[in-house]
C-alpha cells in the first residue's frame, strides 16, 4: 500500500469511528456526519433567503452600507439583525460542511470513475462559495470589511491582472466610489447564483439528490444557527476608515484566513498555495488509483427478459439507465439501456429488476438486467448449494455486501453467507426463496443508514423487504424470520452479535411451519437434493 | 448499531452536540482577533499609476517614407510607443527603504507604469524623501519631495503621485 493510500485509509478509520459515535444519539440517518452535503445545501438556503432580506434594506453606497446594515443590526434586531447574523453563522456553516464533504468523499474514494464528474464540477465551487464569502464582509464596510478588502485588493494585484491596480480603489476614502460599492454588491449576488448553478452540475449525475437534510436534522441545524444568532448576534466594527489600519478584529476565521496567511507569508505563496490544491483536486481522478477503487464491469440488459417496466430506471443511484423503444417492436413497450459512464456496477438494477427472481422457472435464471460478475442466476445456484450444505437446528442464510461490515466470517454450519456487490442488489424474493428452502431465518446486512456505499442500495432493501417498494417481498412470509442489521465496515463484531441475538430469537421461535411449496424449476433441472432432502420443499 | 437505549439521553446528546457546532462556529467566526500591524506602527502606502515620458521623440516624415505608406496611414508624424519605465526611491529618516524600477505595462511598452507598496514605520517624527523619475533620457530624478512628518500609530500614509500638477503627493 502507497504512503496516500495508508493516510487516505487511516483517514477513513478515524471519520467511520466519528460517525458511529455520532450514529449512538442521532440514528445513522439522521447523522450530520453522513449528510454533509445536503447540510450544505441547507446553509446555503439560509444564507440565500436571509440574503435577500438584507439586500432589500441595504443602502448600496459607501457612505449608507454601513449605516443601513448598523440600523437593521440594533434598531430592528429582532427581524433584520437576527437575519444578519443567521446570514453570517450560515455561510460559517456553510463552508464547514462544504469542507467536510470534500473531506469525507475523499476518504471514501469517491473522486474517480463514475463519480469523477461529480468530482471535478466540486472543485471550482470551492472557489465561488469563498468569493461569495469574502466579498459579503466588504458590503458592511466596517473596520473589517476595510481590512479584508484591502488584503484582497493586494492580494489580487500581485498578479497584475488589472490595468488599474485594485489597491488604489481602496487608498483613501475618497478613492472608495458608490459605483465601486455596486460592483461589490453585484459580485456578492452574482457569484452566489454562479454557485447556485454550478450546484445544479455538481449533482446532474445522482439520481434523487440530498439537496436537503432530514426534516429532524434540518430542523435541529436550523435552530441551533437560530440560538446562536440570538444569543450571539452578530454586530459591526467601527466604520471603515482608509486613512488608519484597523486595530486587533475579530477576523471570521472560516473565510477570512487568507488575509493573514498572506501578510505572514506573500501574495505569490497564498497563490501558489490555492493553485496546487486546485490543480491537487481536479487531477486526483486521474492519478494512480488503488486496485479498490479500479472500474468493476458494468450492468448488462438482456432484451429478452426485459419488459421494460422502468424499476430499474427509478432505482438507479447514478440516472445510469435510460429507456429505449424495445428492440421487439411492440408498441409502447421499453427496454432499459445501461449509460457505461454512469455506471457504478452496483447491481441495485438487477435487484430491482422482477425478472430477478428465483422462482422463476427457467433453467438459466437470465434475467432483465444483471451484473455479469454475479450474475443473479448464479447466485440462485450459490444459495441453493449453500441451503443444501446447512446442518443445525437453526439455519441462518445472510445477505451482505462487500461494502458493509465482512459477512464471510459468519459463514459456518447453521450459517450461509452471501456477499453482494451491494444489498440493494439482493431481489427480496429470494428471502423468501431462502426460507422456502430450509433456512430458519434471513439476516441482511450492509452498510448503515446514509451510509451507503452506492446511495440508496439499503433503502432500497429496507423497503422492498417491509413491502414499501417494488420488487416487494410478498406478505405471506413470516417477518420474525428476517432481521436487518447494518453494520459498516469494521463493525465486524457487531454484526457478529447481532447474528448471535438473531438466532436465539430464531431457536425461540421453533421450525417454520409448512410453508408454501417451492416450485420445481422445470424439468431439464437437476433438482437440488438438499433442499429435497430438507423436508420444506416439494419436489 | 449502538444507539442510545433512553430518547431523553438521545435528545440531551443530540443538543449537546449541536451547541458543541455553535460554539466552534461562534468561536472562529471572530476569535482569536488579529492585528495586522503592531500598535506602535504606522503605514506608508506608495502608490501610483504613472506612463512615463516616451523614449524618444516624435520625427517628421520624410515624403519618401509617407509615399511607402498605405495611403490611410501616411500620418507626417511618427511617434514611438514606447515609454519610460518609472524610477522610484523612497529614504526614512535618511536610510533608503525602497527602490524600484516600474516597467512600462503592455506588449509595446506604451502603457501606465503601476507601483503598490506597503512600507511600515514607526510612530512618531519621521524625515521623508520620495524621488520619481520618469524620462529615460533626463539625467537624474524628475520629481521629488520630502517633508518632516509626524506618523501616529496605525496611520496610513499615502505617497501618490498627480500626473496633472506633475508632484508627488502626500496624502
Amino acid at each position: 500500500m502507497s504512503l496516500p493510500d495508508a493516510i487516505r485509509s487511516g483517514g477513513l478509520l478515524v471519520y467511520r469511528r466519528l460517525e458511529h459515535i455520532f450514529d449512538a444519539p442521532f440514528g445513522a440517518a439522521l447523522n450530520p456526519w453522513r449528510n454533509l452535503g445536503a447540510l450544505g445545501f441547507l446553509f446555503f438556503w439560509i444564507v440565500a433567503v436571509s440574503g435577500v432580506y438584507l439586500f432589500a434594506v441595504l443602502d448600496t453606497s459607501s457612505s449608507g452600507a454601513y449605516r443601513s446594515i448598523d440600523w437593521l443590526t440594533h434598531e430592528q434586531w429582532y427581524l433584520g439583525g437576527v437575519l444578519r447574523s443567521l446570514h453570517r453563522y450560515a455561510a460559517d456553516g456553510f463552508i464547514v460542511v462544504t469542507l467536510l464533504h470534500v473531506l469525507r468523499e475523499f476518504l471514501f474514494g469517491r473522486y474517480t470513475g463514475f463519480r469523477r464528474f461529480s468530482w471535478l464540477t466540486g472543485v471550482p465551487l470551492l472557489w465561488f462559495a469563498y468569493v461569495s464569502g469574502i466579498g459579503g464582509f466588504w458590503l458592511n464596510w466596517d473596520r473589517l470589511g476595510q481590512f479584508s478588502a484591502v488584503a484582497t485588493a493586494e492580494w489580487l494585484d500581485s498578479l497584475s491582472i488589472f490595468a488599474t491596480p485594485m489597491t488604489r480603489n481602496f487608498l483613501t476614502n475618497a478613492a472608495v466610489s458608490d459605483r465601486l460599492f455596486s460592483l461589490l454588491v453585484f459580485i456578492h449576488i452574482g457569484v452566489p447564483l454562479l454557485l447556485i448553478f454550478g450546484l445544479w452540475f455538481h449533482i446532474q449525475r445522482i439520481s434523487r439528490a440530498a439537496v436537503f437534510p432530514p426534516r429532524p436534522l434540518a430542523l435541529g441545524a436550523f435552530a441551533t444557527l437560530l440560538a446562536l444568532a440570538l444569543a450571539a448576534p452578530v454586530v459591526s466594527q467601527a466604520p471603515a476608515d482608509l486613512a488608519s489600519v484597523p486595530g486587533p478584529l475579530p477576523l471570521d476565521w472560516f473565510y477570512l484566513f487568507l488575509h493573514p496567511l498572506m501578510y505572514a507569508t506573500s501574495p505569490g505563496s497564498v497563490w501558489a498555495l490555492l493553485a496546487a490544491a486546485s490543480v491537487l483536486l481536479f487531477l486526483l481522478p486521474f492519478l494512480p488509483q488503488p486496485r479498490q477503487l479500479a472500474a468493476q464491469p458494468i450492468a448488462q440488459v438482456h432484451p429478452d427478459n426485459c419488459n421494460g417496466c422502468r424499476r430499474c430506471f427509478d432505482d438507479c443511484p447514478y440516472a445510469a439507465i435510460g429507456m429505449i423503444p424495445h428492440p421487439n417492436g411492440k408498441p409502447g413497450m421499453q427496454l432499459a439501456q445501461v449509460i457505461p459512464d454512469l455506471c457504478a456496477s452496483c447491481g441495485i438494477c438487477a435487484g430491482s429488476c422482477p425478472s430477478a427472481t428465483p422462482f422463476r422457472s427457467a433453467g438459466e435464471l437470465v434475467t432483465g438486467i444483471d451484473m455479469p460478475q454475479l450474475p443473479i442466476g448464479a447466485l440462485r445456484q450459490a444459495l441453493e448449494d449453500k441451503l443444501a450444505a446447512l446442518r443445525g437446528d437453526s439455519k441462518i442464510v445472510v445477505f451482505g455486501c462487500d461494502q458493509g461490515a465482512r459477512s464471510d466470517a459468519l459463514a459456518g454450519q447453521e450459517v450461509a453467507s452471501f456477499s453482494l456487490i451491494c444489498t440493494g442488489m439482493l431481489p427480496p424474493s429470494f428471502v423468501e426463496y431462502a426460507l422456502r428452502g430450509g433456512a430458519d431465518g434471513v439476516l441482511v446486512t450492509g452498510c448503515r443508514a446514509a451510509g451507503c456505499a452506492f446511495r440508496l442500495g439499503n433503502r432500497w432493501t429496507e423497503e422492498r423487504l417491509l413491502g414499501a417498494r417494488e420488487p416487494h417481498l410478498r406478505t405471506s412470509v413470516d417477518r420474525q424470520r428476517i432481521c436487518i442489521a447494518w453494520a459498516d465496515p469494521g463493525e465486524e463484531q457487531e454484526l457478529h452479535a447481532a447474528l448471535a441475538n438473531f438466532r436465539s430469537r430464531i431457536a425461540a421461535l421453533g421450525a417454520p411451519a409448512a410453508s408454501s411449496p417451492m416450485p420445481l424449476p422445470d424439468s431439464t433441472r437437476t433438482p437440488p437434493k438438499r433442499i429435497a432432502a430438507h423436508g420444506h420443499v416439494r419436489l | 448499531m449502538a444507539m442510545f437505549a433512553s430518547k431523553p439521553l438521545a435528545w440531551i446528546s443530540q443538543g449537546l452536540l449541536y451547541a458543541l457546532f455553535a460554539l466552534g462556529i461562534a468561536t472562529f467566526s471572530s476569535w482569536p482577533k488579529y492585528q495586522n500591524l503592531p500598535p506602535d506602527q504606522a503605514l506608508i502606502k506608495l502608490s501610483f499609476t504613472h506612463s512615463g515620458k516616451r523614449v524618444a521623440d516624435c520625427t517628421q516624415r520624410t515624403p519618401a517614407e509617407l509615399a511607402k505608406l498605405p495611403p490611410n496611414m501616411r500620418a507626417p508624424m511618427q511617434c514611438p510607443r514606447e515609454r519610460s519605465p518609472v524610477s522610484v526611491e523612497v529614504d526614512l529618516d535618511g536610510a533608503p527603504i525602497f527602490r524600484h524600477v516600474a516597467e512600462p505595462s503592455g506588449l509595446s511598452r506604451d502603457g501606465a507604469s503601476t507601483v503598490y507598496q506597503r512600507l511600515q514605520a514607526s510612530a512618531g517624527e519621521h524625515r521623508l524623501a520620495v524621488r520619481l523619475k520618469d524620462n529615460a533620457r533626463s539625467a537624474g530624478f524628475d520629481y521629488s519631495r520630502s517633508a518632516t512628518l509626524t506618523l501616529k500609530p496605525g496611520q496610513v500614509l499615502v505617497i501618490d503621485f498627480d500626473a496633472e500638477k506633475g508632484e508627488i503627493t502626500f496624502i
